[in-house]
């Protein structure tokens, strides 16, 4: 048993978020409308912390849009024509050339999320060798050390859910600074990494002792069999590639994908943005935003040439990526928490797993076939 | 030659930008250091580490760790050449002089110009490292950043993040017969090898090059043309896809002309780069004369924002072009999916 557990009273949850709003940001789901999306928490509202959040939680640590630098351009100041003290011209010092300014933005302080799931705790770290692998990414790792990530244990399961799949859990441990169980009379709070010890100093918590343990794991168990089995996807990172010429297998995959892009923007996973700058006179910004690999433009050249033109392409590049080329890069990690959001909001039943199932099996009846 | 003028050299601004003022609106903190002093650390500290060569397809040894790889370099247009009706070049000095002393590429590495206002693009450094005095950039205007930075005059500031990418394997193809091939434009990246070859020469075998445009007024460097041509240290050959009057060279296509010359492939490398269609057509040709795929060596373009491996866009499976190309060896590329 695990001697850091804390407990936390059911009354005492508002309490504490606020008590942690006094020295950092506090975020929490919160119903808005139909949707349930992180915003900072609001003494005067509950929490939504039995639902799942329809946005993931990826946009706290990499913004939907931000400014890497704004610019500036200092023009020279006028200098009239002057007449030297004989009436002739005086000689002028040659104009300086413009020069340019360059400002980082400001950074958010230290923040915490609390109640994230287990799974968007997944997605953040599925990021974390890519922004902080060959090339360190300061944006994005100041965030991630500044943040707190306390995931709740998912006491049920969606039908869209499979994060069991991809090496995710309803009670995830791998993931997070934090785990939190919602128990009968209080929430049990299980330290997880160094970072947790920032908020865990509170005297509105308790210590926690083997019967919530145990009852926790009972809820974690049972939720586990909500998901169900499942399948091995061992040799997934080989089967995509081995279809990658395989174009009926993507076309009859993609016929029904609309390519909106719905899936690449719910995705705590999806990582890929676009830099653009803006400009209003002297001054601006060198943003970068989201991009969504499902859209044709995303790899449209100047020259006009497509690598990726046609939707089956795409759909191929964002499986791959996720179930294949990722693995190869980052040491069999699949890049895919298994939230199953892109299930959900899809407008055309586009299923990732049946995807995935399809391309084993397909992969495997060709192996067999050719001896 | 048609189409070549040159514009008269000015002074580029050199001083570093200065203290940024305080500016508390748009989420933007007043500035407490130099921008410029953090972006520096990379290249000096690469030097000062020594430098050390990366192997082919290898990123070249430094710390980008501690810099913020999205902050460029600010530079300075330092001279603009109109190459054909839509290729300029650029030649630009770092601002930071101390930058610019120490400021370490390879043959073949890219760099993202920018202009602030306009956007980013990436571009081959198609200056020799063994020239040190500027870095130039060929650029074709095809879409909004290029028509930006086609207006370009001396003095005007640029952002620069570069180096960026692999590099052609010039230390493997030591002792080898070199055959260069470029087309239109793609004569840029080849153009840093030739120079940097040209600078070792006792290194290398044999050097012929392979230089085709649609027509003389598309040829970019052609007031290098002359020297290339009468320099005993190379062979050069130039054709045009089409008869031109006063047109004293080779009339075909690039693959046609290559096979016409027939080089021997043995101890040699290919180096090729160009439109794909002519990438295509000169891998069969040297497939016929008998150059193995390991002995070929090309460029690939895509479109790229990030340049350093995250931003997803150029990747070609679990490949990405910005940083694990955008040199790849034929054989490297047949391992690839194919998705060119």
């Amino acid at each position: 048993m695990n001697a850091a557990l804390k407990f936390l009273p059911h009354e005492h949850l508002k309490a504490w978020l606020e008590e942690l709003a006094g020295t950092m940001r506090v975020l929490a789901p919160q119903k808005e409308g139909a949707a349930v999306v992180y915003r900072a928490f609001d003494p005067s509202r509950e929490p939504e912390l039995i639902r799942k959040p329809t946005e993931s939680a990826k946009h706290i640590l990499f913004p939907r849009s931000e400014a890497l630098f704004a610019f500036h351009k200092k023009k020279a100041p006028f200098a009239p024509d002057s007449l030297n003290p004989d009436g002739s011209q005086a000689e002028k010092e040659e104009p300086a050339t413009p020069a340019m300014e360059l400002t980082p933005p400001e950074q958010p302080g230290p923040t915490v999320v609390f109640g994230m799931t287990g799974c968007d705790a997944g997605g953040v770290t599925t990021f974390d060798p890519v922004y902080g692998g060959r090339y360190q990414d300061p944006y994005y790792l100041q965030r991630r050390e500044a943040t707190v990530l306390i995931a709740r244990a998912c006491n049920e399961a969606l039908s869209t859910c499979f994060c069991t799949w991809v090496g995710g859990d309803p009670a995830n441990r791998r993931d997070a600074d934090i785990l939190a169980t919602r128990l009968e009379n209080g929430w049990l709070l299980e330290p997880l990494t160094e970072r947790a010890e920032r908020v865990l100093g509170s005297t509105l918590l308790g210590d926690a002792g083997e019967a919530e343990a145990r009852e926790a794991e009972a809820l974690h168990a049972k939720a586990r069999a909500a998901i169900g089995e499942a399948p091995d996807l061992t040799g997934i990172e080989d089967a995509l590639p081995a279809l990658f010429d395989d174009k009926d297998f993507w076309w009859s995959e993609s016929a029904a994908c609309l390519a909106c892009g719905a899936c690449t923007y719910l995705c705590p996973t999806c990582h890929c943005f676009t830099i653009t700058d803006e400009k209003a006179g002297l001054s601006g910004v060198r943003l970068r935003a989201w991009d969504t690999c499902m859209a044709a433009l995303y790899t449209l050249e100047a020259s006009g040439h497509n690598p990726r033109g046609q939707k089956a392409a795409r759909l191929r590049n964002r499986v791959g990526h996720k179930f294949a080329y990722f693995l190869k890069n980052h040491q069999g990690r699949i890049s895919c928490c298994g939230c199953g959001r892109c299930i959900k909001s899809c407008p055309s039943s586009v299923d990732i797993r049946r995807i995935v199932l399809n391309a084993l099996k397909r992969a495997k009846g060709k192996e067999a076939a050719n001896g | 030659m048609a189409n070549v003028s040159k514009s008269s050299r000015t002074a580029g601004q050199k001083s570093a930008p200065k203290a940024v003022p305080a500016r508390g609106k748009n989420g933007f903190k007043p500035e407490e250091k130099k921008p410029d002093a953090a972006q520096t650390a990379a290249p000096v500290a690469a030097a000062a580490a020594g430098a050390p060569q990366a192997s082919h397809s290898g990123m070249p040894t430094r710390n980008p760790g501690a810099v913020n790889p999205y902050l460029p370099h600010m530079a300075t247009v330092q001279e603009v050449i109109k190459e054909t009706h839509n290729i300029m070049t650029f030649r630009v000095v770092l601002n930071d002089q101390e930058v610019m002393k120490n400021f370490h590429f390879e043959p073949g590495q890219v760099g993202q110009l920018s202009l602030f206002g306009a956007g980013e693009a990436t571009f081959v450094i198609n200056s020799s490292p063994t020239r040190r005095e500027y870095l130039q950039f060929s650029v074709m205007r095809a879409g909004e950043v290029t028509a930006a930075l086609h207006g370009l005059r001396p003095g005007d500031t640029v952002g620069v993040r570069a180096p960026l990418g692999n590099h052609f394997p010039y230390q493997a193809m030591k002792g080898k017969d070199i055959v260069l091939i470029g087309g239109g434009i793609g004569m840029a990246p080849i153009r840093t090898l030739l120079y940097y070859m040209l600078d070792n020469r006792a290194d290398y075998g044999k050097i012929t090059l392979l230089y085709g445009a649609r027509s003389p007024q598309d040829m970019a460097y052609s007031y290098e043309l002359p020297e290339w041509l009468s320099s005993k240290d190379m062979e050069c050959v130039l054709t045009i896809d089409r008869e031109a009057e006063g047109w004293e060279h080779k009339v075909g296509l690039i693959p046609n002309v290559l096979l016409e010359m027939a080089p021997q492939p043995d101890n040699a490398v290919a180096v090729t780069c160009g439109p794909p269609i002519m990438i295509k057509f000169t891998l069969e040709a040297l497939a016929k004369l008998r150059f193995a795929p390991e002995q070929i060596i090309t460029t690939l373009e895509r479109r790229m924002k990030c340049g350093i491996g995250i931003c997803g866009r150029c990747n070609i499976g679990e490949k990405y072009v910005c940083v694990d190309g955008p040199v790849f060896t034929y054989a490297e590329l047949q391992g690839l999916p194919n998705e060119l």
